[in-house]
């Protein structure tokens, strides 16, 4: 497990001063205009080197989509576009960096805005992180008064202005485009690609948008070298993770590890274990609401890093866990989620639209077991139906916990329906006219 | 969306104006984007309308008559301001009670006792439903999804403040302390540190500042 020393996220707490002085004490904006002058090429191969993969949920290599920005200015800006709508349930680590890291953030946006030949930065921060945003906000205006960005950042001859853009509650805002979209001043919904952000972005302009945690490593990487963060973790899994662990857990927290380390291990050691023990433990979604849950087995001994959970069907996402021991209904946990994605469908796609309906008033009769079998069957077609037929990955990611809980807990629902029918008399079938379900909501 | 007023009768005013601080807070925001991309100011815009009608009237919403302030402002056509407003969770087309109380009901807090938080809620304003402003107009109750905040469930969101690692009594007790006009310091309301395990760190402990090993 990770060491003390290997931490790049040294005041994840707070336990410390997050202001300049703070931040400079543990080691930021040191040497920054040195990491500068090795030039762009020097710090994207650097970064491709480092293994990093994007932190906000897909995991695609931060360097490389750094290299997919045009190395040739033709007369319109670039921009960084940073994503810090951080609204996946589950999922709260940007939280930390926004509020106790805010210097890591700043000086990262510079290196990475310089990277890709950007003078400007957004980074769309979710409304209700309000006072996060202010310790941001705080953080950028003492590194203009420093002259650390602005005007000649860091003396670096590089011009940066770095800017706050609160979104208003939209789950559908942390989706790339519906981001961009929202910041030009519309409704939040998805684009179609192509074109990508990196040829027609915020504005027409060529764009990239990164998690914020992707962007706020980087300043650390640069400093200590590709090589000590590709020596963490697993090959292709590389470096050290925000996780997080909440749910039936003794002491939910957030925390920082390697990637590769035993899930167990880490509920243990951080989440001071299963509420109950581990042998009490139902399942965890292992990151964020979007990708399906394990059972206790795999949990036994998996690994928590993208390809070990890709392997089990499931996938690291934003490496926030969600523990579920035994006293857990499973059907209403997941059914929550569909509500979910149900509420925050932006309803541009017909498959998306009706589907995300369609799932939740299913699964909150599964949640009775007022259904029939068959129905369960019917679910996950429906499941099929929306995913990879959409605009963008909402309806996936709407699908996903749905199959798992048909993978996983079938037999849990099946009883569900049987008990449904013991006591409500008989074998008749047990659905009622779909009007008076609709009229009942 | 319909451009009918979305207040009850009688509340919907027939004016607005930006006030002297409200025209502070536009000067800085119109600064961060392009000039003829002002229509990026329309959710900032729709921020500091809702401000200034808490400030003014002890009400936080957006009355239509604001809206079109805001579109003649970014120099974008009304409906395009309508729309966002109503697309955004946040901002409140109706008028609201003194205190936006905003439970987190999502699976993390839910697995935690969110059901406990809305209970006490409820008894504690007399509030019925989600969505409902008490009788006295000081609290007015709203559902929402993840905060973000999960390992800190079950959440509360007061306003813009998030009251952490609730119960039904703690929550009973803020609401109490609320209404006698007090606002408890934001974060955890057991004894933790902000998202740290509870009964003390696991890492970090060696806690002076000091700069990690191995730079350059
Ligand atoms: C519905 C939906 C919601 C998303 N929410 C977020 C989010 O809150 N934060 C985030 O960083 N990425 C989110 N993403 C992923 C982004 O589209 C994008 O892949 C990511 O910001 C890229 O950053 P990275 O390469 O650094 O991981 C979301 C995607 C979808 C489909
Ligand atoms: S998949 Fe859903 S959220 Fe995404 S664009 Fe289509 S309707 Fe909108
Ligand atoms: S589920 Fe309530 S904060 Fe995430």
């Amino acid at each position: 497990m990770l060491q003390d020393k290997d931490r790049i996220f040294t005041n994840l707490y707070g336990q410390n001063d997050w202001t300049l002085a703070g931040a400079r004490a543990r080691g930021d904006w040191d040497g920054t205009a040195d990491i500068l002058a090795r030039g762009r090429d020097a710090i994207i191969s650097e970064m491709k080197a480092s293994g990093l993969r994007g932190r906000g949920g897909a995991g695609f290599p931060t360097g490389v989509k750094w290299s997919f920005m045009p190395k040739k200015n033709d007369g319109r800006p670039h921009y960084l576009v940073i994503n810090g709508d951080e609204s996946e349930p589950g999922t709260c680590k940007d939280r930390e960096i926004l509020r106790h890291d805010p210097h890591k953030l700043v000086e990262s946006a510079l290196i990475a805005s310089f990277a890709m030949g950007a003078h400007a930065a957004y980074i769309y921060i979710r409304g209700e992180f309000y006072n996060e945003a202010m310790h941001l906000q705080h953080a950028i205006d003492e590194a203009y008064a420093a002259g650390l960005i602005g005007r000649n950042a860091c003396g670096s001859g590089w011009d940066f202005d770095f800017y706050i853009h609160r979104g208003a509650g939209a789950y559908i805002c942390g989706e790339e485009t519906a981001l961009l979209e929202s910041l030009e001043g519309k409704k939040g919904q998805p684009r179609m690609k192509p074109p990508f952000p990196a040829a027609m972005g915020l504005y027409g302009c060529p764009t990239t948008v990164n998690n914020v945690e992707s962007i706020a490593v980087s300043a650390t990487i640069l400093r200590r070298g590709a090589a000590w963060f590709s020596g963490l973790g697993r090959p292709n899994n590389a470096g050290t993770k925000l996780m997080a662990v909440s749910g039936h857990v003794n002491t939910p927290c957030v925390f920082e590890e390697e990637l590769g380390v035993p899930m167990k291990e880490l509920i243990e050691k951080h989440g001071g274990g299963v509420r109950g023990g581990w042998d009490n433990l139902l399942a965890v979604i292992p990151g964020g609401c979007s990708v399906p849950m394990l059972p206790r087995d795999v949990c036994d001994t998996v690994l928590m890093d993208y390809d070990s959970l890709r392997a089990e069907g499931s996938g690291l996402g934003t490496g926030c866990m969600i523990v579920m021991d035994k006293s857990t209904d499973i059907i209403a946990a997941i059914a929550r989620f569909s509500k979910f994605f149900k509420h925050e469908s932006c309803g541009q796609c017909t498959p998306c639209r009706e589907g995300t309906g369609w799932m939740m008033r299913i699964m909150e009769r599964m949640v009775e077991g007022r259904a029939e079998i068959e129905e369960i069957d019917m679910l996950e077609q429906v499941t099929r139906q929306v995913e990879g037929h959409t605009i963008c990955a909402l309806g996936d990611a709407a699908a996903w916990p749905i199959q798992g809980l048909i993978r996983r807990f079938r037999p849990v629902m099946e009883e569900r329906i049987h008990a449904y029918k013991a006591a409500h008399g008989g074998t008749r079938p047990a659905q009622v006219p779909v009007g008076l379900v609709e009229a009942a909501e | 969306m319909s451009v009918q007023s979305n207040a009850p009768d009688g509340v919907e005013p027939t004016h607005f104006e930006f006030d002297h601080d409200s025209e502070q807070q536009i000067a800085v925001i119109l600064a961060k984007y392009p000039p003829e991309r002002k229509a990026s100011g329309v959710l900032p815009l729709l921020y500091v309308v809702q401000k200034q009608m808490g400030r003014q009237t002890g009400s936080a919403w957006i009355p239509r008559v604001a809206m079109d302030v805001v579109a003649e402002r970014l120099e974008m056509a009304p409906i395009r301001v309508y729309e966002v407003a109503t697309f955004y969770l946040m901002f409140n087309t109706r008028p609201i009670g003194r205190y936006h109380l905003q439970v987190c009901t999502t699976t993390s807090c839910w697995l935690r006792g969110s059901d406990d938080v809305t209970a006490a809620c409820k008894a504690a304003t007399g509030i019925r439903a989600f969505g409902e402003t008490s009788a006295d107009g000081l609290f007015t109750l709203t559902e929402v999804e993840c905060l973000g905040a999960c390992a800190n469930a079950p959440i509360l969101q007061v306003d813009d403040d998030y009251y952490e690692d609730l119960d039904g009594p703690r929550t009973e007790e803020l609401i109490a302390a609320l209404r006698r006009g007090e606002r408890p310091a934001p974060g955890p309301t057991i004894d933790r540190l902000n998202s740290a395990p509870a009964g003390g760190r696991k890492v970090l402990v060696d806690d002076v500042a000091r700069k990690p090993q191995g730079q350059g």
